[in-house]
């Protein structure tokens, strides 16, 4: 998995609420059996017309963001569906960090498996790097210190400690669990006499 | 301590304790399907893990099927890579596979439950984040990405944060005309989207109890619209009854230990909830979404709000955008609004329940001209064929009704069932987001009664005098 230490980098301002996963990746794309080739497809309806031509200056591919890794977004943001297309499509667009008022838990975790941090500020702090993404300040977004700055204003954002450690040591998940393989047998070994009906041979 | 149900599945499945509120849970049971697996049978590949617990595990395509005669071939060639891809993992790695032409096949939530795989108490994921369902057994049941995916396959566990415990009693008792899908709706209005976000809700009071599995089912399915992780219901008799004989079920002697272990499992009298929440069930209406959010909804029998009816800035500018791409002017009333497409399905309303409460409204009536495609999708082919042995499906055709084949279908639009640009579509899904019935379709999420009312005539309708 990619680290994630900082960033510093101006910002896309997307502060719209209840921004769900069918807006992120509508379901029409997901039917590819790889991981990657769905950023094209991102934000589809607010990138591009009906008849499939680009949106001059959207947000998304206009001059005025050009680069920018991070995104700040509204309230409520990834709402909806699991589909873990919505970061993979995300993170194509070349965004390593959103900020929102808050995220949909399953999204959330999703961004973690991928190397896109999420910070939840406070509503007005969110509405402030909006005004700053719009007027082309650049943000820097620090995971060590769990703290966004920008110009000279500093907000601090909680985290959960599991995560941040994956993100900051890009740690493959799977392989630190199976260090836990002693424990995970004794506990289905406990298991087969206690409720032996979920288990099978 | 007096523990929540939540509480107890929960420390029942810690395998270890990480600090600061994070362990690794273990995961019982895992449905998988077509769209957010292959990427995670990859990465088993890749890395050369194999899957640790096969037993825990059921595979069957429904997002993607076709739902119009499988004789003939898929004109989709990614959705057949991706069909033939599930058939291939399932097969190369020995899970438990129900096949496209399987009377069991069906969607995920529907199946798991018919084949009494989900049981109280345990832990169940599926890469769809309306596995909430399964929670209507007591199951602690909860949407996964496919990294997670992944990761349950590799080592039957999660690396989890606890979410919070909270509680929606819905008090009295539900009016005629009403069903599980109302009180869904009822409850998402009420709390919103964001409602139930970073908690486990707890389904309770005398409306919940006086729900079939089938409606228990069709609220937990929707915990994930009101932002909650899962959805439970406190197993009871009925839920026992529900499940004994059925294929993965309890045999024998552990039909009773199970049984035991099961009525353990309720709330305690006195356990803490972060959020309480007491919605009077007697007053909940037949519902209608207007908007482009499950919680824009109003009593059928109420006009269409506008931005004037609220003061956040924010929501003012949601709601004028959801009038925009819906088309209409606040103050429109909802009786009387058009319809150009009917939607009888997807894992919120296909249940054999569903199918008899559309039936008994339609019986004998014909659906409106100007309807362009009224539907009827079964959730599996057990309900199906269950349905057709009471005869519905003969209701529903006479009366002009398709009768399809079971999977996803128009819940989101991935294979060729889908509403056009503008189209109205009263639908018993769970989600009305933008595009998410075919780009431009405009959804409104309603209950299988008030879905078959408005097929008939042609705009919605108050079913209670229908
Ligand atoms: S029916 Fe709809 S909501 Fe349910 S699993 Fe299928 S796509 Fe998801």
């Amino acid at each position: 998995m990619e680290k994630f230490i900082s960033v510093t980098s101006i910002a896309t301002p997307f502060p719209r609420v209840n921004v769900d996963t069918d807006i992120i990746i509508p379901a029409k794309h997901l039917k590819s059996i790889k991981r990657t080739g769905f950023g094209e497809h991102a934000f589809e309806t607010i990138r591009y017309e009906a008849d499939g031509k680009l949106i001059p200056d959207n947000v998304f591919d206009g001059e005025r963001y050009k680069g920018a890794k991070i995104l700040i977004a509204g309230d409520n943001f990834g709402c909806g569906s699991s589909r873990e297309h919505a970061p993979w499509a995300i993170a194509e667009l070349g965004y390593r960090c959103i900020i929102a008022p808050s995220f949909a838990d399953i999204f959330a975790g999703n961004c973690v498996k991928n190397g896109i941090l999420t910070v939840a500020l406070k509503q007005e702090e969110v509405d402030a790097l909006v005004l700053a993404a719009e007027a082309g300040h650049e943000i820097h977004v620090n995971l060590n210190d769990q703290a966004v700055t920008c110009q000279n204003a500093k907000y601090e954002f909680d985290f959960n400690p599991a995560h941040k450690e994956m993100l900051l040591n890009g740690l493959d998940e799977i392989g630190q669990t199976l260090q836990s393989g002693t424990a995970i047998k004794s506990y289905e070994d406990k298991q087969k006499l206690m409720t032996p009906w979920l288990f099978r041979g | 301590m007096p523990r929540t149900m939540y509480d107890k599945i929960w420390d029942h499945h810690v395998v270890e304790d990480r600090g600061n509120g994070v362990v690794l849970l273990y995961i019982d049971r895992h449905l998988v399907h077509e769209v957010t697996s292959p990427q995670a049978f990859d990465g088993l590949r890749a890395s050369g893990r194999p899957v640790r617990r096969v037993d825990s595990i059921i595979a069957v395509p429904d997002h993607n099927v076709p739902t119009k005669d499988r004789n003939l071939p898929n004109p989709d060639p990614m959705s057949t890579a991706q069909l033939e891809a599930l058939e291939a993992n399932a097969r190369e790695f020995g899970l438990d596979y129900i096949d496209m032409n399987d009377d069991r096949q069906g969607i995920v939530h529907v199946v798991g439950p018919e084949q009494g795989f989900t049981q109280p108490g345990v832990t169940l994921v599926c890469g769809d984040s309306h596995t909430s369902t399964h929670g209507a057994f007591g199951a602690l049941a909860f949407g996964i990405g496919t990294s997670e995916v992944e990761h349950v396959l590799a080592t039957q566990t999660l690396e989890l944060k606890k979410s919070k415990n909270m509680r929606v009693t819905v008090t009295g008792e539900l009016p005629l005309g009403c069903s599980a899908k109302d009180v869904a709706l009822a409850i998402i209005g009420a709390i919103g989207t964001g409602g139930g976000t970073a908690h486990v809700i707890e389904y309770a009071g005398p409306v919940i109890e006086a729900l079939s599995m089938e409606g228990r089912m069709t609220l937990c399915n929707m915990s994930i619209e009101a932002g909650a992780r899962a959805g439970l219901v406190a197993p009871d008799e009925k839920t026992f009854e529900y499940l004994k004989g059925r294929p993965y079920a309890p045999k024998g002697g552990q039909w009773e230990a199970a049984v035991n272990y099961w009525k353990a499992l309720k709330s305690d009298e006195g356990a803490h909830f972060d959020k309480e929440i007491t919605i009077d069930g007697s007053q909940i209406v037949p519902l209608v979404t207007w908007g482009t959010s499950p919680e824009d909804v109003v009593p059928v029998t109420a006009n269409v709000p506008g931005p004037d009816d609220y003061t956040d800035p924010a929501k003012k500018e949601a709601v004028e955008k959801a009038l925009d791409y819906m088309g209409y002017a606040a103050g429109t009333p909802m009786t009387g609004f058009k319809v150009d497409r009917v939607f009888i399905g997807s894992c919120t309303n296909s249940r054999i329940e569903d199918m008899r409460e559309a039936a008994s409204v339609i019986k004998g009536r014909k659906v409106a001209d100007h309807i362009i495609e009224a539907m009827v999708v079964p959730g599996s082919g057990l309900v199906k064929l269950q349905a057709e042995e009471e005869g519905l499906d003969k209701v529903f055709t006479d009366a002009g009704f398709e009768w399809r084949d079971p999977g996803c279908s128009m819940c989101l639009a991935m294979n060729p069932d889908k509403a056009g640009p503008g189209e109205h579509v009263a639908s018993t899904s769970n989600r009305n987001f933008v595009g998410r019935q075919g780009p431009g379709a405009r959804t409104h999420l309603v209950s299988p009664a008030m879905a078959a009312a408005a097929a008939i005539a042609g705009h919605f309708v108050d079913v209670r005098n229908f």
